[in-house]
């Protein structure tokens, strides 16, 4: 059973390469890819069985021992984000399946499962260059998806999105070649258990190191000043795979919490509280500009792209104190804004189907206009945080995490006027696709596309934000004992590096 | 030693950077590379710098440090497949846009008409 823990990675590994063999035809490619990401969903949700019972399962490349071979480190909190990607990259699947998305370019299912691939590598290797690797593999996967179909916006959004992101991965070896430098070691349970013994002379370079390796995680989570790959990316990238990239971001958040708590953590001298200090004013900052985004969108792509900005603003709110209750506050908005983003960017993409645009501008109404604007209303409800879905819980969560924080004040002001901007943002959209469009006359009554199949991914989506929000309860309890396992980095570093320490 | 390094690394980061601030794809392109020479440069480094000693540790030492090597072989070959990414993307862009410039209006997404599913 010892291999069992990689296998999401060998799965998706195998099958990328695979489904190539079968260009062209496109039953056999579906059927395969349909088949690995539900057995995909499968495994993840056994492994976070497995992980839930408080064991920490470690994987070692070719058997070499830590910290001279890689190593693959299963937790609770890297079988959460394992899970949660399986279960976003199913319904998103679904939903390109059902539209025809998978047939507007070539190649879209060997780069989905090269995405997930990456993906899963990255939230559960132990080794910091490896992370580095696994980030290379999900942007490569990621440059193909979002230029798939082509166009002159979103290929010019693709070369932004790709420049963007060599500068961010050149930045990422600078602060693994500044860390090397100073602990000598890449496996991240070495380093954590090497920097509580490093000298106060090296006080400058460890921070500066953990300084940059912050900047690179918040390029990759969108954190105000590093944002701006976001909006374009997002607006002009195909709609399933903008849904998929929301998982993206927060692989960002993934790694700031993994590397943050373990290697730089809140108890390391050296370091202090600088990252905590340096995250919690810029995660202020994005959630205001996102959320003043949203009323500025102009079309409604946008208006969820800068939606997702504010959402992991108010995520790195919560994840900014680096204490546990706030932890367990970011996961289950984390987990929450995943889907709600997911859902929010399919939902566009029904309304630009039938619409012709997402625009926001006069046009006559849609075919299905009620269904679509039903599907809309729930998903800007979740993204908003109102009642009665998930996100209102998951901002309550945030807002009662740092009640006793020094900046309490501002977090309260900003999550909650922010809320109110969102909410408007979002009522204002809404009411000129769905609701004035009834002023305008149409010319003509175009066909409805078919919506079957691609109902039920959004409809999978969405029927896992309910769930979540009502079994909040089982949901926290499982994710305060992830925050406590994190917040308590010996365990993980014994897994790793073995008895002998 | 170091301070001829540290120079040469310093040097290509400052143009390099320069260079991406241009907001062309060409400049940017070649700034990336610059920035990816520096970036190698500077991994390499990471090991300490030591003249005629070998990573191998069966040779008589004093060993200098390997892994930075194999490290920075990974960044090489990962620094040259992106830049070609870059280079064909940049080039579909200029040849489906007309213009090299990077920057973009606040325009709403293109639907072709195969994506509105008729």
């Amino acid at each position: 059973m010892m291999h069992f823990m990689v296998l999401p990675l060998i799965i998706t590994a195998v099958m990328a390469p695979a489904l190539l063999f079968f260009r062209g035809q496109l039953v056999i490619q579906r059927t395969l890819s349909l088949v690995t990401t539900a057995v995909l969903v499968v495994i993840c949700a056994m492994l976070m069985v497995q992980a839930a019972t408080g064991e920490i399962s470690v994987y070692k490349m070719g058997n070499w021992d830590a910290p001279f071979g890689i190593v693959m480190v299963l937790d609770r909190l890297s079988a959460l984000m394992i899970t949660l990607t399986a279960l976003l990259a199913l319904g998103v699947l679904v939903y390109s399946i059902g539209t025809n998305w998978d047939d507007r370019g070539a190649h879209f299912h060997p780069l989905y499962q090269f995405q997930l691939f990456g993906l899963f590598g990255a939230m559960m290797t132990g080794d910091i260059f490896n992370l580095f690797v696994f980030f290379e593999v999900l942007l490569i996967a990621s440059y193909g998806l979002m230029v798939h179909g082509g166009g002159r916006l979103r290929t010019q959004a693709g070369v932004q999105y790709i420049i963007y992101n060599l500068a961010g991965s050149t930045l990422f070896v600078f602060s693994l070649a500044t860390i090397y430098a100073v602990f000598g070691t890449l496996n991240m349970a070495d380093m954590a258990a090497k920097a509580a013994t490093l000298p106060p002379e090296d006080a400058a370079l460890v921070r500066t190191a953990g300084a940059m390796v912050l900047l690179v995680f918040a390029v990759k989570g969108a954190l105000l000043p590093l944002h701006f790959w976001l909006p374009n990316t997002y607006t002009h990238a195909p709609a399933p795979v903008a849904a998929l990239f929301a998982i993206m971001t927060k692989v960002g958040a993934y790694a700031i919490l993994r590397v943050f708590t373990l290697i730089f953590g809140p108890s390391l001298a050296l370091t202090g509280t600088l990252f905590s200090d340096l995250l919690m004013p810029a995660a202020l900052i994005t959630t205001v500009i996102g959320m003043i985004g949203v009323l500025a969108g102009g079309s409604l792509a946008r208006v969820a792209s800068f939606a997702a900005v504010g959402s992991m603003g108010t995520l790195f709110i919560a994840i900014a104190p680096f204490t546990e209750d706030a932890t367990v506050a970011a996961l289950y908005y984390l987990v929450h804004s995943t889907l709600a983003a997911g859902a929010l960017f399919l939902v566009i993409d029904m309304v630009q189907a039938r619409r012709g645009s997402c625009a926001l501008d006069l046009r006559a109404p849609m075919v299905q206009s009620g269904l679509v604007a039903g599907l809309f209303f729930a998903a800007a409800i979740a993204t908003t945080g109102l009642p009665p879905l998930s996100g209102f819980i998951g901002k309550l969560f945030v807002l009662d995490a740092l009640r006793d924080h020094p900046l309490a004040v501002w977090v309260w002001g900003v999550v909650l006027v922010t809320s109110l901007v969102a909410v408007v943002g979002f009522a204002q959209a809404g009411s000129i696709v769905f609701w004035k469009a009834h002023a305008v006359k149409a010319d003509t009554t175009p066909a409805a596309p078919a919506t079957g199949v691609a109902l039920a991914g959004i409809g999978g989506i969405l029927a896992l934000i309910v769930l979540m929000t009502v079994a909040a309860g089982p949901l926290t309890d499982y994710l305060a004992d992830t925050a406590a396992q994190l917040y308590a980095p010996d365990g993980y570093i014994g897994a790793v590096l073995g008895g002998e320490g | 030693m170091e301070l001829l390094v540290a120079i040469i690394i310093g040097s290509l980061t400052a143009v390099g950077t320069y260079l991406m601030l241009r907001l062309r794809t060409f400049p940017v392109i070649v700034g990336l590379s610059l920035l990816a020479y520096a970036v190698n440069f500077f991994l390499f480094a990471s090991g300490r710098l030591m003249l005629n000693s070998p990573p191998l540790l069966y040779v008589e030492g004093p060993h200098t440090d390997g892994l930075p090597q194999a490290l920075t072989l990974t960044a090489i070959v990962i620094a040259f497949g992106m830049t070609a990414v870059a280079v064909i993307m940049a080039l579909t862009a200029y040849l489906n846009g007309g213009s090299d410039k990077l920057d973009m209006q606040n325009e709403a997404p293109e639907v072709t008409p195969e994506e509105r599913g008729q």
